[in-house]
C-alpha cells in the first residue's frame, strides 16, 4: 500500500471512536473544566471511558438530545468546556434548532462529537445513516466543522477543539479506519493537509473522513494507468482552506470531491462554492447522490453507493477519457 | 430582611410603565405576557435575588433565565431599573443596532444571562447552569421563568425530568400561568392541566400561588429556600392575569403579541397612575441613535 508516495508495510485499522474516548480521558486529566454529556450511547461513542475515570464530570442525559444541548449551553455559560456525544443523527438533526438557538447563537464552548455518521453505520439502516449533518451545520454561523480521517487525526482534532473558543462539530464513524498519519500529523483549523502534492496533475482529490483512504487507493489505481494525482485531506470543512482549493483547481485537470455525505451542501458543495467564485473549474462530486441509505454491511453499502476506491476510479476515468 | 411590599408594588408599577412605554415606542412586541410576569420578576430582582448590577459577571450571583423570551420587555425594565444600564436605552427596543433585541440576546446587554426566545429551551439551559454551579461549589440559585403555553414543548418535560434526576434543589422554576396563548385558552389549544400534579409526579416540590400577589411570591421563594438541601427542585405554579393592571388588556389573548397604539398607551399609563403627556414623552425620549 502506498500512501502519498510512502510505502506502508501493512494497513493498521483503528477506531476513531476509541481514540476520541481515550483523548477525552487525557484532556480530563489536564483540565478539570471539561464536562462530558451523552444521551444513552456512552458505550458506543466511547464517552464511557471518560465516565469511568471522572464519574463526577460525566452526565448521562438519557434519550433526550434536545435537553442535552440545553444543559450543555448552561454548563458552558457557567464556564465549563462541554463535550456532547451521541450518534450523528441524534447529535445534529434531532436537536438542530437547540444547537442553533441555545449554543451557536451565543458562541458557546460546546463541542459536539458525533459517532456513527454516514452510511457506514451499516445494518441499522437509513434512520441512523446521517448524510446531511455537514450541510446543515455548515450554514450555521459560528460553527466549526471537522471530519478526521483516522484515529491519530481524531486525537489531534479533539485536542484542538478545546483550544477553540466556541462551538465545534466533530464527525466520526462507526467502523475502524485505516491509519493514515503518524504522530507528526498536525491539525490546523482552516488548513488542508496535502497527502500528495504536485503543481500539475490530472486529478485533484479533495476528501474528508474515511474517504481520504479511498482517495489514496483510487490515486494508486490511477497512477498505475499513468495519471497523476493530488490528494488533500480537508478535515477542516468549516472554516475551509480556500487557498488550497484554488491551488488544487489551478493544478488539476479535474477536481474530485469525496465524502461519505450527500453531494449537496457538504464538502463537495463547499468546494464548488469556492471554485465558482474564485477559479471556475470542472468538479466531480462523489458522495451520496441525494438518496437515503439502507441496511447492509458497510463494505456492501460503500460499493453500492459508489464510494469504494474502485468505484471512484471508474467514475474518474470516465471523466478523464 | 423584612419584605417591604409597598416598595415592591411601586417597583412593579414602574416596571409596567416602562413596559407600556417601550412597547409603544417599538411599535411591536409582547405586552400581555410581560405584564403578567411583572410581579414575579420584580420580587426576584428587587428583593430575592442576589445580584450586582455593577458587576454583572459576579460569580456568586443568582441566575435568572427568561425562558419565555418574548416577555423581554419585563426583563429589560427590571434590568434598567436595577441599574444594569441607562433607562434611556429602553427606547431602543427592537430597533436596528440596539442591544435590546426583540427576544433577549446576552451578547451586548449586561444582565441577560442567556439568549432565549425559541420556546422550550430555557429550562434545559437553567438545568445546565444549576449543574455547573454545583460542580464549581458555588451556592447560587437559578431561577427560571416559563410561560404556561410553553409547557406544551416536549423539551420542557425532558428538562423537568433531568432537573429532578440530577437533584438540582438549587433551581426554582416559575410557571407564569396566565391561561392564555396566542391562539386562545391554553385549555382549548392544547390542554396542559393539571400542572401541579404533573410536577409532583416528576418528583418536584410544588407550590401554587397568585403570581400577581407580591406577598405570595415572596412566600413561594421562601418555600424554595427551605427546599434547598432536600434534593428536590422547586416549581412555583403562579396563577397570573395576562395584561395585568391594564383593564382593557386583562385576560385577552389578542394582547399576546401586539404593542399599544399611542392612544392605548396613554390610557394604560393613566391606569398605572403615570401622569404624563404622551407627546411630550415621545418627543423627549423616543429618539434613539446608534
Amino acid at each position: 500500500m502506498v500512501i502519498g508516495g510512502k510505502r506502508m508495510e501493512k494497513i493498521i485499522m483503528q477506531s476513531t471512536r476509541d481514540f476520541y474516548g481515550k483523548t477525552l480521558v487525557e484532556l480530563g486529566k489536564e483540565n478539570k473544566n471539561i464536562i462530558v454529556l451523552d444521551a444513552d450511547l456512552s458505550a458506543s461513542t466511547r464517552t464511557s471511558l471518560f465516565q469511568k475515570e471522572f464519574p463526577d464530570r460525566f452526565f448521562n442525559c438519557g434519550i433526550s438530545e434536545a435537553n442535552m444541548m440545553g444543559i450543555a449551553a448552561g454548563l458552558a455559560l457557567s464556564g465549563k468546556i462541554v463535550f456532547v456525544s451521541s450518534f450523528a443523527m441524534f447529535a445534529t438533526l434531532r436537536p438542530y434548532e437547540q444547537i442553533r438557538n441555545s449554543i451557536a447563537s451565543q458562541n458557546l464552548n460546546v463541542k459536539i462529537v458525533a459517532s456513527h455518521a454516514g452510511i457506514s453505520v451499516g445494518e441499522d439502516g437509513l434512520s441512523h445513516q446521517t448524510i446531511e449533518d455537514i450541510a446543515i451545520l455548515r450554514v450555521m454561523p459560528n460553527m466549526n466543522i471537522f471530519v478526521p480521517a483516522d484515529a491519530i487525526s481524531t486525537n489531534k482534532i479533539v485536542k484542538e477543539a478545546v483550544r477553540i473558543n466556541g462551538p465545534v462539530y466533530i464527525r466520526l464513524s462507526r467502523p475502524k479506519t485505516p491509519l493514515i498519519y503518524d504522530e507528526n500529523y498536525e491539525f490546523i483549523r482552516g488548513k488542508a493537509t496535502f497527502i500528495k502534492d504536485s503543481i500539475k496533475a490530472d486529478v485533484g482529490f479533495i476528501a474528508c473522513g474515511n474517504m481520504v483512504f479511498e482517495a489514496i487507493r483510487a490515486s494508486n489505481l490511477l497512477e498505475r494507468e499513468g495519471y497523476s494525482t493530488i490528494i488533500a485531506d480537508f478535515a477542516s470543512i468549516k472554516p475551509i482552506d480556500k487557498e488550497a482549493i484554488v491551488k488544487i483547481g489551478k493544478s488539476s485537470r479535474l477536481v474530485v470531491t469525496l465524502e461519505e455525505h450527500s453531494i449537496i451542501g457538504g464538502l463537495g458543495g463547499a468546494v464548488c462554492e469556492v471554485l465558482s467564485e474564485e477559479y471556475p473549474t470542472k468538479v466531480l462530486r462523489i458522495g451520496i447522490m441525494d438518496v437515503f441509505g439502507e441496511s447492509g454491511s458497510p463494505e456492501a453499502l460503500f460499493k453500492h453507493y459508489g464510494l469504494t476506491s474502485e468505484e471512484v476510479y471508474k467514475k474518474v476515468i470516465k471523466f478523464l477519457k | 430582611m423584612v419584605v417591604d411590599i409597598e416598595f415592591l408594588e411601586e417597583k412593579a408599577r414602574q416596571i409596567r410603565i416602562e413596559i407600556v412605554k417601550m412597547l409603544t415606542n417599538a411599535g411591536s412586541g409582547h405586552t400581555g405576557g410581560s405584564l403578567s410576569a411583572t410581579d414575579i420578576v420584580t420580587a426576584l430582582y428587587f428583593y430575592k435575588m442576589k445580584h450586582n448590577p455593577k458587576n454583572p459577571q459576579w460569580k456568586e450571583r443568582d441566575r435568572f433565565v427568561l425562558s419565555k423570551g418574548h416577555a423581554a420587555p419585563v426583563l429589560y425594565a427590571a434590568l434598567a431599573l436595577s441599574g444594569y444600564f441607562d433607562k434611556s436605552l429602553l427606547n431602543s427596543l427592537r430597533k436596528l443596532g440596539s442591544p435590546l433585541q426583540g427576544h433577549p440576546c446576552c451578547k451586548n446587554l449586561p444582565g441577560v444571562e442567556v439568549s432565549t426566545g425559541s420556546l422550550g429551551q430555557g429550562l434545559s439551559v437553567a438545568c445546565g447552569m444549576a449543574l455547573g454551579l454545583r460542580l464549581s461549589g458555588i451556592n447560587s440559585r437559578v431561577y427560571c421563568l416559563l410561560g404556561d403555553g410553553e409547557l406544551q414543548e416536549g423539551q420542557v418535560w425532558e428538562a423537568i425530568m433531568a432537573i429532578a434526576h440530577f437533584k438540582l434543589d438549587n433551581l426554582c422554576l416559575f410557571v407564569d400561568n396566565n391561561g392564555l396563548q396566542i391562539d386562545g385558552l391554553i385549555s382549548d389549544v392544547m390542554n396542559i392541566y393539571p400542572i401541579k400534579e404533573k410536577f409532583e409526579a416528576f418528583n418536584w416540590n410544588v407550590i401554587e400561588i397568585n403570581g400577581n400577589d407580591l406577598e405570595e411570591i415572596e412566600k413561594s421563594v421562601n418555600f424554595f429556600h427551605s427546599n434547598i438541601g432536600s434534593g428536590k427542585p422547586t416549581a412555583v405554579i403562579a396563577k397570573t392575569v395576562k395584561g395585568k393592571c391594564i383593564s382593557f388588556m386583562e385576560n385577552k389573548a389578542e394582547w399576546h403579541g401586539v404593542a399599544p397604539t399611542k392612544e392605548e398607551a396613554l390610557k394604560a399609563l393613566d391606569e398605572l397612575g403615570c401622569v404624563q403627556d404622551l407627546d411630550e414623552w415621545l418627543s423627549e425620549e423616543s429618539v434613539w441613535k446608534r
